[in-house]
């Protein structure tokens, strides 16, 4: 098809899918009639309408259904909770293992290997934190799909 | 539209649970687009949720002035497109069209067969195109709503649709004959 018929395409398209206008209807049949190429074309798009209306798609069952807005409105309102919750046990813990840092690595009974393992323990613990939040930031930075498209 | 509007104000006032006239209004919609993307029944449902959850914490950005679908599927669609990423499988999904089980007859084995060939092509398609084809044929969209959805003009989303389906008319050509 060359390039005057990208107008029938379209048409052809919106006759399928019963977006004609009344004015383009008769546009199209006028087409029609005298281009066998469209009429193949339409009879084909035809048989795989036919074809496609026979598939059916997966639905969620009612209970599914009913509990989707409960599940929203849970998260939404639980967000903030589970915020707090999760910025307490980070600074309870951060505080625990300081203090038991501080006592082991000033404890003279301790043997000085011990000292030096739970120190290579913490610094591998800090750098492998620190990369993995710097690689989180460089997706998120360079990520064409995290923010909102403006048009 | 202004049921929607009169929503949105009413969220953005404070009331949480005026979300839920939108929500319901729309979750239907969004699953099947979901679904149209991610191929997966439970996957399309979490995906849904996470979307009207983001769209509810994005809400002050939201332009009253345009339908609150086309706004909201914008987000539904990155976050589907995250989640393929994510997951790596977007040529791969796991199918879930219809409820797995053992086809009873011959004919629901065709039925099947033939909508994994229908999802194999769609899938296969390039970004807009499939885009396009996902609102149509996943959530019955107008050409009007499918243009603003999709951020195009109606003949761009009629064009579009008509390399898809010949497309589609190619993988399907051998199920037509049979």
């Amino acid at each position: 098809m060359d390039r005057s018929h990208d107008r029938y395409k379209q048409l052809l398209m919106a006759l399928l899918d019963g977006e004609l206008a009344p004015g383009e209807r008769s546009e199209l049949e006028a087409h029609l009639a005298g281009c066998r190429e469209c009429r193949d074309e339409l009879a084909g798009f035809r048989r795989l309408k036919e074809v496609t209306d026979m598939v059916r798609f997966a639905e969620p069952d009612d209970a599914s259904w009913e509990s989707y807005w409960r599940v929203i409105y849970n998260r939404l309102e639980r967000g903030l909770g589970w915020i707090l919750l999760s910025l307490g046990a980070i600074l309870l813990l951060a505080y625990g293992a300081f203090r038991l840092v501080e006592e082991l690595l000033t404890d003279p009974t301790v043997a000085l290997l011990v000292k030096v393992g739970v120190g290579a323990l913490l610094l591998g613990l800090v750098i492998l934190v620190v990369s993995l939040v710097r690689e989180r930031l460089y997706g998120l930075r360079s990520d064409r799909y995290s923010r909102e498209v403006r048009r | 539209m202004v049921e929607d509007r009169l929503a949105v104000e009413r969220v953005l006032a404070g009331q949480k649970d005026a979300y839920e006239v939108i929500v319901r209004k729309y979750q239907a919609r969004a699953y099947r687009a979901a679904l149209g993307w991610v191929g997966n029944g439970e996957d399309a449902l979490d995906l849904s949720q996470d979307a009207f959850v983001k769209a509810f914490r994005a809400l002050g950005r939201y332009d009253r002035a345009r339908p609150f679908f086309a706004w909201f599927y914008v987000i539904l669609r990155n976050t589907c497109f995250n989640f393929l990423r994510r997951c790596r499988r977007e040529r791969t999904v796991s199918l879930d069209l219809v409820p797995e089980g053992a086809a009873a007859t011959e004919d629901e084995a065709k039925r099947a067969e033939l909508k994994r060939r229908v999802w194999r092509a769609i899938a296969a398609l390039p970004g807009p195109i499939r885009e396009v084809m996902v609102l149509k044929y996943f959530d019955e969209l107008s050409y009007r709503e499918i243009a603003e959805a999709a951020g195009c003009p109606i003949g761009t989303v009629m064009s579009r649709l008509y390399y898809g389906r010949k497309k589609l008319r190619q993988e399907l050509e051998g199920y037509h004959r049979g």
